[in-house]
């Protein structure tokens, strides 16, 4: 039997090659991102796969594939389904020629996230099914089943993960591909079906509807949703990731566990419920099956004990359950140690070299209010910088400085947004500045990839998901045919050029582009030497302190005026980017040196 | 059996933990694995469970149940030190990466000595392996990962050979032979310990 070690990422993608299918689109969010990385490096002759400008683009992509009668997959982080939301809901009734599959990556915790929303609301909402993975060999058999599902039921279908089923790996079982048409077409003119207009889509609705009672029978066939009776004085109905915490908390319960948790099985939860003495359910995030369960009038616990945020791991789990009386001891050994106090946090930093480092510097000097976005540059709201005073979602600091501009306040604002981000969702807000005569600055950083989510390629680099050549979109014309009278490209490595740029920007009475462009820290494969400060030379000032590299630190050496420690640079992580040595008053920092301080 | 492999982004943490989970997969036990990645690449903590058993359930080990704790830096071995047990086993490279927080002056790194009593004080058996300094007579401190590995071999009743395959199964095969002579430099290193950082 050919069994493999994968990731719930990497099992989705292998379940996209079992199901047969032939196109794969999404944008990078975690913790969704590896499923179309694995997809483009394991898969490539047979799936075509790409990272599209957006989610909604993806969806949309995806849904013309499966239109064409080529069975599709799309992939989004979960915010990113709000996006991608809009394009789900005309094909939920249009329904589809081939399968088409949506998988979500919800991020309970929020490890990298600005919510924690709970996406399984989009199936109900949506009134298509929604799948729920417990691991990676059911991540692999969902896909095949979701493809399945759509292909039968005429619908879309929602496969909704969690980080810790996409990041976690567990043992699968692999199978062979489907066999699939190599060619498709011509394209099928149904438009009663696949034109949305009111007239028609009236007609869909009720199709819609009936679709869903259907699914509701077969959830109660379904070989994924089973009761497992054990102990019958506790039931658990549960689904995802906490049915493997939950089994490992209540060894002895009786589960119901949901592996297609909408619609649901009403059958099997009413003789569930009549098996055992108390029912609970335990359920990350919001009361999803809780409070469809009560409205059947069913007596169920769940969020009054497990709350509706953060994850649920079984140590959480333990503790909750022992404080509601569900079990009586933990499981943990006696000797349990604590964490020792008041360790030295490791929080992440804008890396040695990165381009955006110089512009929040000026942002921070210049203490004008800043509307963020999402990526990297994110960290320019922490110390030293604290140069970003909102952050929402893609693409919002554009809107929002706009919407700064018409308040009316009394001074200039600007946005800060990545290149990626503004080809996601950051240009339809430029033109509206355009449009309605705003003022104020939109500093797009180019870095040359999208960074934060593990450098994806898109319209602005050279390179396709398949690692082929892609025609380049430069920013500044693309901006200037928007109509956008001001725009500025200068090095980001260039700090004074970042300075007067910024300020010939806020000089200008309408909506402005300030473009730093300097390739990511981490792409940047050309070695230079790392800088070392001459100690005879720095006045222990502090300025290079206030750059945030992780490579500058405090030395042995003080100013015995101030009392203040000197700076020095550790050389395994200086790349050479320069920026300190610009803003050392003294001069005292220089290339190419090794001082004592370097050896290590 | 549970371990728990704690780093720092860009020490190769991963990849040691989907080694040692695979090196399970093919001494035939039940495998699952979780990592917590945060933003591990910008300099963040990076910590992996790693599960063998004969059916394993969650992928996340509760606290107080780590049987091993192989940690690529010493702050961080701390840090996962609540994870253990009295009878648990630790692997600590001695080799410092001091977090922004310290080289800022904001925090201070926890003295030698201190880590070494409060390891000490939690496990029942402490390896101190200089680890990169291994890798660095091999020719390349890149390998402390898989040196690190071959220390931990040493521990575990799996046959050599397995660790060679999977490890050598997992590098591009230009680094192959590089990695096989860590993981051996790793084995054959164990009883020459380092000191406690």
């Amino acid at each position: 039997m050919n069994r493999a070690l994968l990731s719930g990422n990497e099992a989705i993608a292998r379940g996209a090659y079992e199901a047969g299918v032939q196109i794969a689109t999404g944008y990078p969010g975690t913790p969704s991102s590896e499923i179309l990385a694995a997809i483009a490096k394991k898969y490539k002759d047979e799936i075509y796969a790409e990272w599209s400008t957006n989610e909604k683009v993806a969806m949309d992509a995806a849904a013309g594939a499966a239109y064409s009668g080529r069975r599709a997959l799309v992939t989004t982080k979960q915010v990113g389904m709000n996006v991608l939301s809009d394009s789900l809901m005309y094909v939920v009734y249009t329904g589809i020629e081939a399968g088409l599959v949506i998988v979500t990556a919800d991020d309970p915790g929020m490890f990298s996230s600005q919510n924690e929303q709970d996406n399984r609301w989009y199936a109900k909402l949506a009134k298509i099914p929604l799948l729920e993975p417990a691991d990676s060999q059911e991540a692999k058999d969902f896909v095949i089943e979701a493809i399945a599902l759509s292909e039968r039921f005429d619908t879309p279908v929602l496969l909704r993960t969690t980080m810790r089923i996409s990041h976690s790996k567990s043992v699968v079982t692999l199978g062979e591909r489907a066999s699939v048409p190599d060619e498709v077409g011509p394209f099928i003119r149904n438009q009663e079906k696949y034109v949305c207009t009111a007239m028609w889509a009236k007609k869909r609705h009720p199709v819609v509807e009936q679709r869903l009672i259907n699914l509701a029978d077969y959830a109660e066939d379904t070989p994924f949703n089973r009761i497992e009776l054990g102990d019958q004085n506790l039931g658990i109905i549960t689904s995802g990731v906490t049915y493997a915490y939950a089994r490992e908390v209540f060894p002895q319960a009786s589960f119901l566990k949901l592996g297609m948790s909408f619609p649901l099985p009403k059958k099997m939860i009413r003789s569930f419920a009549d098996r055992v003495d108390k029912l609970v359910v335990i359920e990350e995030l919001d009361p999803f099956l809780e409070e469809q369960i009560q409205a059947m009038g069913i007596d169920v616990v769940g969020k009054e004990i497990f709350p509706p945020y953060d994850e649920l791991l079984p140590d959480t789990l333990a503790e909750l359950a022992l404080n509601a009386g569900l079990i009586h001891q933990h499981k943990r050994s006696a000797s349990t140690v604590t964490a020792p106090e008041g360790l030295p946090p490791r929080t992440p930093v804008l890396c040695p070299g990165c381009p955006h480092r110089s512009t929040y510097y000026w942002l921070n000097k210049m203490k004008m209010p800043v509307a963020g976005d999402i990526g990297c540059y994110n960290l320019g709201c922490l110390p030293p910088f604290n140069a970003q005073h909102t952050m929402g979602c893609m693409g919002a600091s554009v809107g929002v400085l706009h919407g700064m501009s018409i308040a009316g306040l009394p001074e200039r604002a600007v946005a800060t947004i990545g290149d990626s981000t503004f080809f996601h969702s950051g240009m339809p807000p430029l033109l509206n500045m355009v449009h309605n005569g705003s003022r104020g600055v939109v500093i797009i950083m180019d870095n040359g990839t999208t960074a934060m989510t593990g450098h994806q390629d898109n319209p602005g680099t050279s390179w396709s998901l398949h690692c082929e050549e892609a025609p380049h979109v430069e920013i500044e014309p693309l901006v200037q045919v928007m109509g956008v009278k001001k725009v500025l490209t200068v090095n980001a490595f260039d700090v004074s050029a970042v300075e007067n740029g910024l300020k010939e920007c806020l000089a200008y009475d309408g909506p402005s582009v300030l473009i730093t462009k300097g390739l990511c820290a981490q792409l940047d494969r050309t070695p230079k030497p790392p800088y070392a400060v001459n100690p005879d030379e720095c006045i222990a000032c502090g300025t290079c302190f206030k750059l945030g590299c992780p490579a500058i630190i405090k030395s042995e050496e003080i100013n015995e005026k101030t009392g203040e420690a000197k700076a020095k640079i550790d050389p395994a992580l200086c790349v050479g980017c320069d920026i300190c040595r610009q803003i050392c008053p003294t001069g005292a920092i220089q290339s190419g040196m090794t001082d004592e301080a370097g050896e290590r | 059996m549970n371990f728990l492999v704690a780093g720092v982004g860009g020490q190769g943490t991963l990849l040691a933990s989907d080694i040692l989970a695979e090196v399970g997969m093919r001494a035939g036990y039940d495998v699952k694995k979780s990592d917590v990645l945060g933003l591990a690449v910008r300099g963040g903590s990076v910590l992996s469970h790693v599960r063998w058993g004969e059916r394993v359930a969650s992928p996340v080990v509760r606290k107080g149940e780590i049987d091993y704790l192989l940690a690529f830096e010493p702050l961080e071995a701390l840090r996962g030190a609540e994870f253990l047990h009295s009878e648990s086993t630790i692997v600590v490279n001695t080799k410092k990466v001091p977090p922004v927080s310290v080289s800022s002056g904001s925090a201070s790194y926890p003295a030698k000595n201190q880590i070494e009593q409060i390891l000490r004080n939690t496990a029942k058996a402490v390896h101190f392996v200089d680890a990169a300094r291994v890798a660095q007579e091999i020719g390349n401190v890149k390998v402390t990962n898989v040196v690190m590995l071959g220390v931990f071999s040493t521990l575990l009743d799996v046959p050599f050979k397995i660790w060679e395959e999977v490890v050598v199964g997992r590098v591009p095969t230009k680094y192959a032979e590089l990695n096989r002579a860590a993981l051996r430099a790793g084995r054959d290193s164990k009883n020459t310990e380092g000191e406690p950082s």
